[in-house]
């Protein structure tokens, strides 16, 4: 086993910039978390199946665990660190908490990212809709229901948020 | 128990800020520097000699520190550990590696040490093994049959144990049946898949000598005395942090030779080393479940009476005993009678040795398989003679007034109300509705199923034994620190625990931090399972609260100067009978008394206590479930239309939560119903190893749950909880199945064995035309 050159890749993760260099072989998961320090970003099964890895590689949900790190040269990470603004936590990550949505905890950063790709799509998503967006991300603890519940919650959270955000534009243009 | 504020109330939990922000700290996550990391090769054959093991070329590959084999390590590591078991029990000796033969598809050979995982991972693939194939045995019917290959040779068969139970008149009983009902059933082998597989750091630190050890583990405490013995070392030098751990489900109530194997591998190399175990090892080498393959005999009258059951079954251990291996098997035993009046009951278990990774408990051990049993068994004599399941259960239950109740497997059920849950549940459902349409729609050519499931199970483990530790004190700060053996992994604790506290000593929830999971600060405990954790770990906590709240009486006497008969106790305020407003709180006597130099002899100035509660008895929750199916014979798909469970764990201390247990509960039943099976072919082979498949129920595999309570309290602790982390997965299982085969009853169906999958429902339908009143069970 002949060792492989080394390759340099400049990443952007929860906004910032971070260059290293890596085996070409090395999974984009590994350079969150070995490389990075991210550790919420958990890896299940790297088979791509469970899901628990699961980031926004330029705004869309992939799993980590079958990604090359040199795949992601030049791209824009969001892992689950990254969601919430500073102290304010995000909409999904409020729900989850309210709805107890998580048990151990494992599945949660890649269920609350998948959540996000789909609530970026598709902001009311009906019960069956959420279901089948969910169905690559494996929870072993809730049934599910209440990770169901907190994306119901999430959304109509949302919606308010964005009303919210609409009226006080409207009030701001009236002065 | 006085009236509590927070006992009771929908509280969200202290785990999650942490937990959704990406922040806990699973061991995986742990980073120590100048991390070694291992590898371990794994067995590609199911039983072969090990001729020879050649590590030269992996030794030399740069990055790589070191390897050791089974033969290196076999006299400085104990073998792994076995609890329980009767007098016919046959222990073979399980090393952490295997010295000179392998009997499962990925029992470990060799470990690779790296500087990284990928090095370590490279190294494995120059190990040249030179196996010479032994004859396999892969079917545990077969393992008994004489002239089977056996797989340890020290004993002339492959019986692991067996035992008998008996209680009652079982002659008298068959012979004045009217009816004997007989049922073959398969409880296949399941893996428990924790999302988070297991895990382990170690670290020696010579200039403390201690060996600390972080692994996914819901026992710190076992695995720390376990670990001392193993490798012979005083157990005050060895330190167990379980740190946040994802998911266990029995699967991490075990030592495991991982642990142990790092633990040596950090004391000798003096550096810490890492281990993170892939799925497809977690599929090979962490244990599973169930594995049982039974006859059942029920002697029945015509009105549906069950006067006595007999059930003989072979349980299927895998080539080693695990930690509770043998336990398993007898809680099938101890639970048969389920929820009902049965004079005579007899169970014969054969307990066999078979080449596979071993069984141990999973989500239920026992219960569940004892639940199928008796729940599928009310279902066939129901059919057999042709009353509703409903009936059946009605007619055989034993009354409320009846409880204490004796079964005849001699256990004693704590309390119960099995007639209420079960009307909560039909009424719910509405039955009578579900009856006519299932009617209706069958002349549609629509089949729809109607299952229940009237469970109870044995929770809180429990008396003999299984206690648990907690500790409670306030600190001169007026916080409280609260300390439990229950080690959890995912049930919340740190919120529920903190509620029975808060309530006690009427002090603030956020005044309060629960710390579990660390031998070096909670001195002692047993760990997270049987649904015990608050039954017999709160329980603890409860009495500890109260002692200290006893304490703080004779304190607040001695402040205040009056007798503590003259003290009122409210919101956490001793207060002057007479005289409310002097008065103080737990929390500023716990101040005062910090500096007070003069107490008298008799006072203790610690406001401090520990509790090690053990119960009298076990706990037995129960309910209802009722599962409604639509099957479509053209494709064999099985569509969960509505699903209502009642169940009752007594008092309840936080409603979320036990939603959340319940919830998660029926959906793992359910992929034991519906999907999971883990495979082996006759080679030994592994047929199911990565999650593509073996298949675990998906958010979309479900419909929404429609839950429901009753409240029967348990006299056994001054809690009245009963349990819940198990309930749901015992009761849920047998309601799908009964639910399936109902719909299929057009068909001539009278049962299945699991798991329903399309294919197996498909076939049975394609062979519609054949005679009907078959039976579809899988024959080997």
């Amino acid at each position: 086993m002949d060792a492989v050159a080394k390759k340099r890749v400049s990443i952007k993760v929860n906004g910032v910039e971070h260059s290293h260099q890596v085996e070409p072989r090395l999974l984009l998961v590994h350079f969150l978390r070995d490389v990075l320090g991210l550790t919420g970003t958990h890896i299940g099964c790297e088979t791509s199946i469970c899901g628990a890895c699961t980031v926004m590689l330029d705004d869309t949900a992939v799993k980590s665990c079958t990604v090359l790190a040199v795949q992601a040269d030049g791209a824009d990470v969001m892992t689950i660190e990254g969601l919430a603004q500073g102290e304010k936590l995000h909409p999904l990550q409020e729900a989850f908490w309210e709805c107890h949505g998580l048990q151990c905890g494992f599945c949660t950063p890649g269920m609350i990212l998948t959540a996000h790709q789909l609530l970026m799509r598709n902001p009311k998503p009906t019960e069956n809709e959420i279901r089948h967006a969910l169905d690559g991300n494996l929870c072993r603890c809730t049934g599910y229901q209440h990770i169901v519940d907190a994306v119901q919650l999430a959304t109509k959270k949302m919606s308010r948020n964005v009303a919210g955000s609409r009226q006080k534009t409207k009030g701001n243009r009236h002065r | 128990m006085p009236v509590s504020k927070l006992v009771g109330a929908r509280i969200k939990r202290r785990e999650d800020p942490q937990l959704i922000r990406g922040a806990g700290r699973y061991v995986d996550d742990v980073s120590l520097p100048d991390t070694l990391h291992v590898a371990i090769l794994r067995s590609s054959h199911a039983h072969a000699t090990i001729k020879s093991i050649d590590t030269d070329a992996a030794r030399q590959l740069p990055g790589v520190v070191t390897v050791v084999t089974g033969a290196e390590i076999k006299d400085q590591i104990a073998p792994l550990p076995v609890s329980g078991g009767n007098e016919t029990l046959r222990v073979p000796r399980h090393d952490v590696l295997a010295v000179d033969k392998v009997c499962h598809v990925g029992q470990g050979i060799a470990a690779v040490v790296a500087d990284d995982r990928y090095m370590a991972e490279d190294a494995l693939d120059l190990i040249r093994v030179e196996y010479e194939s032994l004859p396999v045995v892969s079917d545990p019917e077969k393992a008994l049959v004489p002239g089977s290959p056996v797989i340890h040779s020290e004993w002339p068969d492959n019986v692991a144990f067996r035992s008998e139970q008996k209680q009652g008149d079982l002659t008298k009983a068959f012979k004045a049946a009217d009816k004997i009902v007989t049922q073959r059933l398969v409880h296949q082998r399941l893996a428990p898949i924790a999302i988070e597989p297991r895990g382990v750091v170690a670290q020696y630190l010579s200039s403390d000598n201690e060996l600390t050890v972080w692994s996914s583990t819901q026992i710190p405490h076992m695995l720390k005395s376990h670990l001392a013995k193993m490798l012979k070392l005083p157990e005050n030098q060895v330190r167990v942090i379980a740190p946040d751990v994802g998911g266990g489900f029995g699967s991490k109530l075990n030592v495991y030779a991982e642990e142990a194997l790092l633990a040596y591998l950090a004391l000798k190399l003096n550096r810490p080393v890492k281990w993170s175990e892939g799925r497809r090892e977690n599929i090979q080498a962490t244990i599973h479940g169930r594995g049982q393959v039974g006859e059942v005999e029920a002697a029945v009258k015509k009105d549906g009476t069950i006067l006595g059951l007999k059930y003989k079954v072979i349980a299927d251990i895998g080539a080693y005993h695990q930690l509770f291996t043998p336990a398993i098997p007898p809680f099938t035993g101890l639970m048969l009678s389920g929820c009902y009046k049965i004079p005579a009951i007899g169970v014969e278990v054969a307990a066999v040795f078979t080449n596979k990774m071993s069984t141990d408990a999973y989500r239920g051990a026992g219960r569940p398989e004892a639940t199928y049993v008796i729940e599928r068994m009310i279902d066939r004599v129901a059919q057999e003679l042709n009353l509703d399941v409903v009936k059946v259960r009605k007619k055989n239950f034993p009354k409320p007034t009846e409880f204490p109740f004796k079964t005849a497997t001699g256990v004693a059920y704590d309390s119960g109300n099995y007639q209420l849950a079960l009307s909560k549940a039909l009424k719910r459902s509405g039955y009578e509705k579900l009856r006519r349409d299932q009617k209706r729609l069958r002349s549609q050519g629509r089949y729809l199923g109607i299952g229940l499931s009237t469970y109870v199970e044995i929770c809180a483990m429990g008396p003999k034994g299984m206690w648990e530790y907690g500790k409670v004190e306030v600190e001169p700060t007026g916080k409280v620190t609260v300390l439990s053996g229950a080690s959890p992994h995912g049930q919340g604790q740190q919120t529920s625990f903190a509620q029975i506290v808060a309530d006690q000593l009427g002090v603030e929830m956020d005044d309060i931090t629960v710390i579990h999971g660390d031998t070096a600060v909670v001195p002692k405990g047993i760990g997270t399972f049987g649904s015990r954790a608050t039954a017999v770990g709160g329980v603890a906590i409860y009495k500890a609260a109260e002692k200290v709240k006893e304490k703080a009486r004779d304190l607040a006497s001695h402040l205040l100067e009056v007798d503590s008969e003259d003290l009122n106790f409210s919101d956490g305020r001793f207060s002057v009978k007479g005289v409310p407003k002097k008065g103080l709180t737990i929390q500023q006597i716990a101040r005062q008394i910090h500096a007070a130099q003069n107490l008298p002899k008799k006072l203790d100035p610690r406001l401090a206590a520990e509790s090690q509660f053990e119960p009298s008895n076990f706990t037995f929750p129960f309910g209802t479930h009722v599962c409604v199916v639509e099957v479509e014979p053209e494709t064999g798909r099985v569509e969960i239309k509505k699903y209502v469970a009642v169940d009752d764990c007594g008092k309840v201390i936080n409603p979320l939560l036990v939603d959340g247990q319940v919830q998660g509960g029926i959906v793992q039943g359910l992929g034991q119903a519906l999907f999971e099976e883990v495979v082996y072919d006759e080679h030994g082979q592994l047929l199911t190893g990565s999650l593509m498949d073996y298949a675990v129920p998906r958010a979309a595999d479900l419909p929404r749950l429609n839950l429901a309570r009753t409240e029967t309290p348990t006299p056994v602790n001054p809690l009245g909880i009963k349990g819940i982390g198990e309930a749901g997965t015992i009761g849920s299982t047998p309601a799908i199945v009964n639910a399936v085969v109902d719909a299929l009853a057009p068909f001539g169906v009278t049962h299945i064995d699991m798991p329903l999958t399309p294919q197996k429902i498909w076939t049975l339908c394609q062979a519609t035309k054949a005679p009907r009143n078959r039976s579809v069970s899988r024959k080997s």
